[in-house]
């Protein structure tokens, strides 16, 4: 039964988040109209949310969304098929894993978005380009945790399949992909959202494709409330994006 | 070597194992020996460092003897053995499967009809007294619980032999006794042969029919004690008189080794400080 103290737990911080937003909103509003603020800069937040409905309506926000959505998941799909056969391929070969965790690492944090005008020789303006930049950015956090994670697999729950004599084959599939699941979805999770901050970014940067060439197209029309509307846009997505993984996370972590 | 008993269901027969640790080679097993006959139960006790665990290892086939054999109803056997079924010391349920689906492993990987993992899953669930935990995850359960449905996972393999490694080590005392008694219920129900590895005298004289004692480094049997208190036991036992006194008597036998394991200790951290860079004593 939930009680009212739970109630208030949850509901308290969401609460909290949403009335320190509008605030945040009304006072730059007031500021604005006051002149504190340059309102050819930043335009009114009434005017942003107003934009809203046109950006829906008009300048078909969700089909330029659906457009972004289908190269995240190309990128995510292959993050996740070749992060996590990679990061498999590093736990089975140390010399392979002692050679390449280090360079991989490095990646993790490298600005791998500034390498599109070489993508862009390669395949084109289209969204290959996109997917590719969006799956190399999210791959290396992928493979590094597939490698954490199936290196982290408790010595007793191998031991155990061992002594049910597991072929090795079996003991990849029944203990150390399962022990390894949560912290390998964690690399996903990771890989993922920055494959999806680039593929926006990249899209902005060659105006093309979804949500990322609305910005730029907004911004060169300097239409300011709706360009705005359309980067809170992004920010729900992403938003909403982290929250389900996070919400399949807990799910994995659940019973552990 | 000791002389086979026509109803041995176990042998274990002159192991030496060695281990290698930089310069010097360390020989943990002696030509340790002994046999398990069926339906018996046989602790392994020593102190620590006397190679227990690596007898445990080594009869269930996650290592290799340097000298010696296993041998199981007459088969000499090397590697894992359907016929030997582990439990270990660690917490070693998966956490992922729930408490039915753990136990229905072994049957999963024999490749059982769906039909009928699930009632010998139910039926080891009832036989350690957790009815209802079906769909529970370990997460959900005590530790004693927990080991409870790892004993259960090795009893459905159907195994000849149950090895168990210092299963309650990480129990408090209370639930190791109460665990102990369910130990013996299953054992005394099925009649299972069972080699139970453990430092814990009194858990060795309450569950055993007979206690091998070792010598600490090298790991070498030193004596083997009968333990003939009446069966079916509970532990209600560890009050008697004739309890008290095996638990005396083996720690007679034991006390000497394990001030040489403790006086060995001692030395060995002496000479880690005295490599250990002043600065770092000061």
């Amino acid at each position: 039964m939930t009680t009212r103290r739970d109630t208030g737990t949850t509901w308290g911080p969401i609460g909290l988040g949403l009335a320190t937003l509008v605030g945040v909103f009304a006072a730059v509003e007031a500021m604005i109209r006051v002149g504190w603020i340059n309102g050819f800069i930043v335009p009114l937040p009434s005017a942003v949310l107003l934009s809203f409905e046109r950006i829906i309506v008009e300048e078909g926000v969700l089909r330029r969304f659906l457009f972004t959505a289908a190269e995240a998941l190309a990128a995510g799909t292959l993050v996740a098929v070749c992060g996590t056969s990679l990061g498999v391929l590093l736990y089975r070969r140390q010399i392979l894993r002692l050679a390449c965790e280090n360079w991989v690492a490095a990646l993790a944090a490298a600005p791998l978005v500034l390498i599109y005008p070489l993508l862009l020789v390669i395949f084109g303006r289209n969204a290959l380009t996109i997917v590719m930049i969006g799956f190399l950015s999210g791959l290396p956090p992928a493979i590094l945790k597939t490698v954490e994670g199936l290196s982290s697999t408790r010595r007793v729950l191998i031991d155990v399949g061992r002594s049910f004599n597991l072929s090795p084959s079996q003991q990849f599939r029944k203990i150390l992909f399962p022990a390894a699941l949560p912290t390998i979805f964690v690399g996903l999770r990771l890989g993922l959202m920055f494959a999806l901050i680039n593929i926006v970014g990249v899209e902005f940067l060659i105006n093309f494709g979804g949500l990322g060439q609305f910005v730029n197209e907004l911004a060169e029309r300097y239409d300011l409330p709706a360009m705005y509307a359309a980067i809170f846009f992004v920010i729900l997505v992403s938003v909403g994006f982290f929250l389900l993984t996070e919400r399949i996370e807990r799910w994995l972590g659940r019973v552990r | 070597m000791p002389d086979m008993t026509p109803s041995a269901v176990l042998q274990v027969e002159g192991l030496v194992k060695r281990f290698s640790t930089g310069d010097e080679t360390i020989t943990a097993l002696d030509h340790v020996s002994f046999e398990v006959a069926q339906g018996e139960v046989l602790s392994v006790i020593g102190p620590s460092g006397c190679g227990k665990s690596t007898v445990f290892n080594i009869i269930g086939g996650l290592t290799d003897a340097d000298e010696g054999r296993v041998v199981v109803e007459g088969e000499a056997v090397s590697g894992p053995h359907p016929a030997i079924g582990m439990v270990f010391q660690e917490e070693s349920t998966f956490p992922w499967r729930t408490v039915a689906e753990n136990i229905a492993f072994p049957l999963e990987i024999a490749g059982k009809a769906k039909d009928e993992r699930v009632a010998r899953a139910r039926q080891y669930l009832a036989l350690v007294g957790l009815q209802g935990f079906d769909r529970h995850y370990p997460a959900e359960l005590s530790g004693g619980m927990r080991q409870r449905v790892a004993i259960a996972r090795t009893l459905a393999s159907q195994p000849k032999i149950l090895l168990m490694d210092e299963p309650f080590a990480a129990l408090d005392e209370q639930t190791r006794f109460l665990l102990g008694d369910k130990v013996m219920q299953i054992q005394q129900k099925l009649a299972q042969t069972t080699l139970l590895v453990t430092h814990n005298i009194a858990e060795a004289v309450q569950l055993s029919d007979r206690v091998v004692v070792m010598t600490y480094r090298p790991g070498r049997v030193k004596r083997v004690v009968a333990i003939d208190l009446p069966r079916p036991r509970t532990s209600e036992v560890v009050g008697s008189v004739a309890f008290q006194a095996f638990v005396a008597e083996i720690w007679n036998d034991l006390r000497e080794e394990a001030s040489r394991g403790m006086l060995d200790a001692e030395a060995h951290s002496r000479r880690v400080a005295i490599g250990t860079p002043a600065s770092l004593n000061e």
